[in-house]
C-alpha cells in the first residue's frame, strides 16, 4: 500500500500549492535569513521549527505515518527549490526525508516503521554514519563492529564514524557496523543499526570546521561499547545493512543533484543581475558577448540537469533500475554546479573573490557537491562498471 | 462568533504587471496569480482571533473564475474552516462584489466581515465600505490593530499622520493594512487537510445580484519611466539643485 502511494505521490494540485508556498517562503524568510546563519554558523531556531511545522521533516514518509508521502519526482523538486537558499536549509532535513527515510523504507520492520517514521517526520534529525577515519569511497571496509550482546537479544557496537552531517543535532542515527570480522560477499557482513543519539556510549565530537555550506555541520560520532536491543537491527536480519545503504544512496545522489541543480541557479541569477548593473567601458558587462556567452553555456548545463532530474526521477517512481542514472545525475549535476559557481565568480570580476559578495561562497558551497554521496570518480566507475556488465550480457 | 474573510485572486505581487498592447487592460495571459496580499493578512488576523478563543468559525469567500478556488484552498491551508466560490468570469467590481457579500453575510449571520483594504490589480479601495453601507454596520478601515472586547472590536486605523482609535459595535467590517500582521505559510500537513474542508459553489444568480460592468476602462496605459538622477557633488549643489528646480 505505501509502495503505491510513494510512487504516485500527492495529487499534483495539493503538490503545487505546497511548492507555491515554498518558493515564497525561500524568497521572503530564508534568503533574507543566510547572512545570519552564515554570521552565526547555525540555522536559526525560530527558521527550524518553522521548517518542521511546514511539514519539511517528513516530505517522504507515507501520509499513513504522519509524512507527506511525495514520489520521488516532487521530492526532488522541494530539495531543488529549496536548494535556491543557502545549503544548511537543506542540509538539516535531508538526511529524514534522503537516506534514513529511504533506509527505513526499503530496510525496515513494520515495527521499525510505526516507530520512527512519526518521529521524524514530527521533526526529529537524524544522520547516518556510513563513512570511518580509515574508510570513505570504500566505505565496506568500515571497522565499526557490532557483536552480539552476551546478556540479552541485543548487541554491542564500538567505532568511529567520520564527517557524519548533522550529527551535532541528532536525535537518531543510521549506523552501519560489521557483523562479521572478514569481509563477505555482496558486502554481507556490513548490517545497519538504528541508535538513538542518547543511548549511553554514543559520543558526538565538536562540529568540524570546513570550506563552505556554514550553518551545516558535520562531526565525528564515537561508539563506545554501545548496548542497542535487538529490534535496533534494520530489517532484523544481518548482512543487509550495505543493500539498504546502497539503496539509499541512489536517493541521496538525486538529493544532491537537486541540490546542485537549484543552487546552481541561484547562482546564475545572481550573476546574471550583476552582468546587467555593472558597468565597464560604459556599458553594462552583459552587453559583452564573452560575459553572455558564459550565461548562455550556465544556463544550458542548468537546463540539462534539470531534464535529467525530470527522468531519472520518473524512472525510480516507475520502478526501474536506476543506479546508472541516478550516479549520471548526481556526477553531472555536481560538476555542472561547480562549473557554474566558477563562471560566476568570474562574471563578479574583483567582487568575486570578496567575501562580502555572494560569489565566493557560491563557489565555497558548491564544492562538497562533487564529493559526498559518491565522489565523481566513483560514480564514474559504478556508470561504467553497469555499463561493461551490460555489454557482457549482451 | 463567526468571521468571513473575503479574498481575490489576484495577479501574483512579484510579478511585473505588463499592459495590453491595444491599452484594454493588464495581460493576464500565463501569469502567476495569488491571493491579494491584503486579504491574506485578513486570513491570518481571523486565524489568529480563532486561535485566541475570539472567534469560532472562519469561512473564507472568494467572487470570481473557478481557478480562484486555489485562492480559497490557500485560505483554507492557512486555517479557514470552509470556503464559498461565488463563481464568475465576469471581471466583477466592487460594488457586486459588496452586493454578494451582503447577500452571504445575511446567510451566515458573522460578527466580523475582515477583508484586504484593497486589492492589488485595480487598487479600487471601496469593497470593504460599501459593504458596510450596503449592511449599514460600522467600518474599521485600514486596521493596524484588531482587538475584540465583549459586543464591540476595537480598531486601530492608520490615517494620514498617526493611529486613530474606534469602537465598533459587531457585527462590523473590518479592512486591514499592512503592517497589521505577517501572514503564515501553509504548511505541507495544512495544505493536505484543506483537501477535505468544504468548499461550496455558488453562482451571482444564486444571490439575485447582477455583476454586469457599470465602469468603461478606456485606456491602461505604464507609468511614465523613471528619469535617470544625478549626482551631485556636496549639500551645497544639492540645494542649489533644487532650488532651480524649484522644490526646495
Ligand atoms: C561535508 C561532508 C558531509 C558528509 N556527510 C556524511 C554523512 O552524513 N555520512 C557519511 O557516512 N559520510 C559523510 N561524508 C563522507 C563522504 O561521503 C566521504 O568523504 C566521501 O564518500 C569520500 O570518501 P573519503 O573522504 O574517504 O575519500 P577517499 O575515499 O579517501 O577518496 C579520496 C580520493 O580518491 C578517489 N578515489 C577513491 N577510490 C577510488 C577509486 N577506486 N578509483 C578512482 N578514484 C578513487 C576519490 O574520488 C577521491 O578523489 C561527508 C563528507 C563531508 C565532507
Amino acid at each position: 500500500m505505501s509502495e503505491t502511494v510513494s510512487a504516485n505521490g500527492m495529487d499534483s494540485e495539493t503538490f503545487d500549492q505546497f511548492i507555491d508556498q515554498l518558493e515564497r517562503y525561500v524568497r521572503e524568510r530564508l534568503l533574507p535569513a543566510e547572512k545570519e546563519v552564515i554570521a552565526n554558523d547555525r540555522v536559526p531556531e525560530d527558521i527550524l521549527s518553522e521548517m518542521k511545522d511546514m511539514g519539511l521533516f517528513g516530505l517522504t514518509v507515507p501520509e499513513d505515518y504522519g509524512g507527506a508521502g511525495l514520489n520521488t519526482r516532487q521530492y526532488a523538486q522541494v530539495v531543488r527549490t529549496i536548494a535556491y537558499a543557502a545549503p544548511a536549509f537543506r542540509s538539516i532535513f535531508s538526511i529524514n526525508v534522503g537516506m534514513f527515510n529511504s533506509a527505513i523504507k526499503n530496510g525496515g520492520t513494520d515495527e521499525q516503521k510505526a516507530e520512527w517514521w512519526p518521529r521524524i517526520a514530527a521533526g526529529e534529525v537524524a544522520c547516518f554514519g556510513l563513512t570511518e577515519p580509515g574508510s570513505g569511497s570504500d566505505s565496506a571496509a568500515m571497522q565499526t563492529f557490532a557483536k552480539p550482546d552476551p546478556d540479552g537479544n541485543g548487541w554491542i557496537l564500538n567505532g568511529t564514524k567520520r564527517y557524519i552531517t548533522n550529527a551535532p543535532h541528532a536525535d537518531v542515527g543510521l549506523i552501519m557496523a560489521r557483523t562479521e570480522k572478514d569481509a563477505l560477499p555482496k558486502n554481507a557482513h556490513v548490517s545497519a543499526f538504528i541508535v538513538p543519539m542518547d543511548t549511553p556510549g554514543v559520543s558526538v565530537g565538536s562540529a568540524d570546521e570546513k570550506m563552505g555550506q556554514a550553518g551545516s555541520h558535520v562531526a565525528d560520532v564515537m561508539l563506545d561499547d554501545v548496548h542497542v536491543p535487538g529490534d535496533a537491527l534494520l530489517g532484523g536480519e544481518t548482512g543487509q545493512g550495505f543493500r539498504f545503504a546502497m539503496q539509499s544512496l541512489d536517493n541521496g545522489r538525486i538529493s544532491v543533484g537537486a541540490a546542485s541543480t537549484g543552487y546552481a541557479r541561484r547562482a546564475l541569477d545572481s550573476a546574471l543581475k550583476y552582468a546587467n548593473e555593472r558597468q565597464a567601458f560604459g556599458e553594462p558587462i552583459a552587453n559583452f558577448q564573452l560575459i553572455q556567452q558564459m550565461l548562455a553555456e550556465s544556463w544550458t548545463e542548468i537546463y540539462a540537469a534539470e531534464a535529467m532530474m525530470a527522468d531519472v526521477t520518473a524512472r525510480v517512481d516507475r520502478g526501474e533500475d536506476t543506479i546508472k542514472h541516478a550516479a549520471a545525475f548526481k556526477a553531472f549535476a555536481s560538476e555542472m554546479c561547480g562549473r557554474v559557481v566558477d563562471r560566476v565568480v568570474q562574471i563578479y570580476g574583483g567582487a568575486g573573490y570578496l567575501a562580502e559578495y555572494d560569489a565566493e561562497r557560491f563557489f565555497r558551497d558548491a564544492r562538497i557537491y562533487r564529493i559526498y554521496e559518491g565522489t565523481t570518480q566513483i560514480l564514474q566507475l559504478q556508470i561504467a562498471k553497469r555499463m561493461l556488465r551490460e555489454y557482457a550480457n549482451m | 462568533m463567526k468571521i468571513l474573510v473575503p479574498v481575490k485572486r489576484v495577479i501574483d505581487y512579484n510579478v511585473k504587471p505588463r499592459v495590453k498592447a491595444d491599452g484594454s487592460g493588464v495581460d493576464l495571459a500565463n501569469v502567476k496569480m495569488s491571493m491579494n496580499p491584503f486579504d491574506e493578512i485578513a486570513v491570518e488576523e481571523a486565524i489568529r482571533l480563532k486561535e485566541a478563543g475570539k472567534a469560532e468559525e472562519i469561512v473564507a469567500i472568494s467572487v470570481g473564475p473557478a481557478k480562484a478556488q486555489e485562492t480559497l484552498r490557500t485560505a483554507l491551508a492557512m486555517g479557514a474552516d470552509r470556503a464559498i466560490l461565488v463563481e464568475t468570469d465576469d471581471e466583477v467590481e466592487p460594488l457586486a462584489v459588496a452586493k454578494i457579500l451582503k447577500a452571504i453575510a445575511e446567510e451566515e449571520q458573522p460578527g466580523l466581515v475582515m477583508l484586504g483594504k484593497q486589492a492589488i490589480d485595480d487598487d479600487s479601495n471601496q469593497t470593504g465600505q460599501m459593504l458596510a453601507a450596503l449592511m449599514q454596520r460600522p467600518q474599521g478601515t485600514f486596521a493596524n490593530t484588531v482587538e475584540i472586547d465583549g459586543d464591540s472590536v476595537i480598531v486601530k486605523r492608520e490615517i494620514d499622520g498617526g493611529l486613530e482609535t474606534v469602537k465598533l459595535t459587531m457585527p462590523a467590517i473590518v479592512t486591514t493594512d499592512l503592517r497589521l500582521n505577517e501572514p503564515r505559510y501553509a504548511s505541507l500537513p495544512n495544505i493536505m487537510k484543506a483537501k477535505k474542508k468544504s468548499l461550496d459553489v455558488k453562482t451571482p444568480a444564486d444571490y439575485g445580484v447582477d455583476t454586469a460592468k457599470r465602469l468603461t476602462t478606456t485606456n491602461v496605459a505604464e507609468p511614465p519611466v523613471r528619469q535617470a538622477g544625478e549626482k551631485v557633488e556636496d549639500v551645497d549643489a544639492l540645494v542649489m539643485k533644487m532650488k532651480a528646480l524649484g522644490i526646495a
